[in-house]
């Protein structure tokens, strides 16, 4: 029995052959995690009472000789910003170290319905709001590949678990690159959906016209898998949107694809190894027939500007709720203002604080306009460049159908060295476009540059999201 | 690639008015981080500035949707039902939150 080197399709596979049972399975990965998690700190909280309880489930199912699903058996991790019932979700914060979920996310309500198992929450920057999973008010996560390293962020925790075989998948949480950077500088595949595509209900808002929930996973063929579960509209969440016309590669497409290259994600700040790579990555599609286009988006440029003005604003507005009265953290003061003083002092880490401060002030009179309105327009700018480049208005000509780009322009940073939290935001440079534009991408590896993965972002135009899928499945078959 | 100006953008006093509005009580310590650390965050957005946006409308939704609305009716059984809500609150008094009083 050889449980090392599983996919979901493999452990499926076993499962149904009776090679192991889904309670061995899941032993088998609680032991690791229990032996493995003082040093990389991925896992916040292990639910094993749920876990072992599904896995006799699935257990009694199989030995009915009953039919079961592709995830049914299959151990996850969560972040832990989605709620779990009955279990604690604290988003990283100490404002939040004792609240427990009353219900379940939608989510975990559908992976649930679909037999999959919740190993355990998983390590994240507080609230969300961080590129390395250094903000955590509950320590540091390591990155499996090099423990010196940060493991990225904010997902740091679910991407480290997939990469250190703590779990077969992982559920995170990406509203400027959240899933896809740490997904990136571990090694793994991750998925962030058009906006729109995934409910959020049960997730803990971070900036919501961002926040998106995605998967992490081993491969290409996983991650749809998971995201193929908990898709879908959902009346709890009115951003989600009902049946997006979702369009798949066709033979023709495969054949004549056209990448568009956006010489700004390549330039300035770049790791010159990374820049190498992502191109030689990229060339390999030549082999069945794509065309490589250079393309321009000018305002790629002022897309951190935006993010960093919107995200703050409605981060400010999405805290407000932590008050030390309905749930959470409660200090005590001579008032109530006191009250909500010193909680909100004491319960939120720098980071959050950081943001909320940024976001009130851009908020605040005389301010507004400056700041908020005009990044609304950016905002509008830049979705608007992305639409013109998928397609021109000019007509079919320099059309193309995806673009392709580094997905961070560093490999994973030695833990502690960005120090200043600018040089930390630039991080991110790469993948808040998509986000701010709502649209799909993906980071899959693509190799390694001093020992230490890096992976390709694929970016769709909006709801392209299988399509995005499609070429990311045909790269894994080239590089066989 | 803190400020290093000599007079930081967001003074020490302004990072004390935004932190009231924000509800957070901050230290003095804290109050001379964040004024140089916010000042080098609003340098960085500044470039903003850059762009043209005179003919522009501001975005308010990415996937089209707007105002989506459902039935204002009450869910059998309800979503987190008022017990388990209440379990979570610190201090409470039988089915109320208590709050410390507003006026004194």
């Amino acid at each position: 029995m050889k449980l090392d080197n599983l996919t979901i399709e493999s452990a499926h596979r076993g499962l149904i052959k009776k090679e192991f049972s889904a309670v061995e399975l899941v032993k088998f990965y609680l032991n690791k995690i229990k032996k493995e998690n003082k040093e990389i700190n991925d896992f916040l909280e292990i639910t094993e009472k749920l876990a072992l309880e599904q896995a006799e489930k699935v257990d009694d199912k199989i030995s009915r000789r009953e039919k079961i699903k592709p995830i049914e058996g299959i151990p996850m991790a969560i972040k832990d910003n989605i709620l779990v019932e009955g279990y604690k979700c604290t988003a990283g914060s100490k404002i939040l170290e004792n609240y427990i979920a009353p219900y379940d996310a939608t989510v975990i309500k559908k992976l649930k319905e679909a037999g999959a198992i919740i190993i355990g929450k998983t390590n994240l920057d507080e609230f969300a709001m961080g590129s390395s999973t250094e903000n955590s008010a509950f320590g540091v996560v390591k990155n499996p590949i090099d423990k010196t390293r940060v493991p990225g962020g904010s997902s740091g925790g679910s991407a480290a678990a997939v990469a250190a075989n703590h779990c077969l998948a992982a559920l995170g949480s990406d509203t400027g690159g959240s899933v896809r950077q740490p997904a990136s500088f571990c090694g793994v595949v991750g998925f962030k959906p058009s906006y729109g595509m995934v409910s959020r209900f049960g997730l803990i808002a971070m900036a919501s016209s961002l926040d998106q929930i995605g998967t992490i996973a081993k491969n290409v063929e996983d991650a749809k898998l998971i995201f193929d579960i908990i898709r879908g509209k959902d009346e709890m969440d009115s951003t989600t949107v009902a049946n997006p016309k979702s369009q798949i590669l066709n033979s023709k497409q495969t054949r004549n694809l056209r990448i568009g290259i956006p010489k700004e994600y390549f330039s300035e700040g770049i790791n010159l190894e990374v820049k190498e790579k992502i191109e030689k990555a990229i060339r390999g599609f030549e082999k069945i027939g794509a065309k490589i286009k250079e393309v321009s988006l000018p305002y790629t440029d002022y897309a951190l500007a935006v993010y960093y003005i919107l995200m703050p604003a409605e981060v400010s507005a999405n805290l407000a709720r932590y008050d030390s009265i309905k749930y959470g953290l409660q200090e005590k003061g001579k008032n109530l203002l006191d009250q909500y003083l010193k909680t909100r002092a004491k319960g939120f880490g720098d980071e959050p604080t950081r943001r909320i401060m940024l976001g009130t002030y851009v908020l605040s009179a005389g301010y507004r306009d400056a700041y908020y309105r005009k990044a609304q327009k950016v905002r509008a700018i830049i979705k608007k460049e992305f639409e013109d480049a998928f397609n021109p208005p000019s007509g079919e000509a320099g059309k193309i159908d995806l673009i392709m780009t580094p997905t961070a322009p560093t490999p994973a940073f030695k833990i502690n060295e960005k120090k200043d939290p600018l040089s930390m935001y630039l991080s991110d440079i790469y993948t808040t476009p998509a986000s701010l534009a709502g649209l799909p991408a993906i980071s899959i590896p693509v190799g390694k540059v001093g020992g230490l993965p890096i992976g390709l972002q694929i970016i769709g135009p909006q709801f392209y999201d299988d399509f995005v899928f499609d070429v990311a499945q045909i790269f894994g078959q080239l590089s066989k | 690639m803190i400020s290093k100006k000599q007079v930081p953008r967001i003074s020490s006093e302004q990072v004390e008015h935004i932190a009231k509005l924000a509800r957070i009580e901050l230290t003095e310590k804290e109050k001379g981080k964040f004024s140089n650390e916010l000042s080098a965050i609003l340098d960085y957005i500044d470039k903003l500035n850059q762009v043209n946006t005179k003919n522009t409308e501001s975005i308010q939704q990415i996937t089209g949707l707007n105002s989506v609305m459902r039935k204002d009716e009450s869910k059998h059984p309800p979503i987190g039902e008022a017990g388990k809500l209440l379990d979570g609150a610190p201090d409470k008094k039988d089915n109320y939150f208590k709050v410390p009083k507003i006026f004194e």
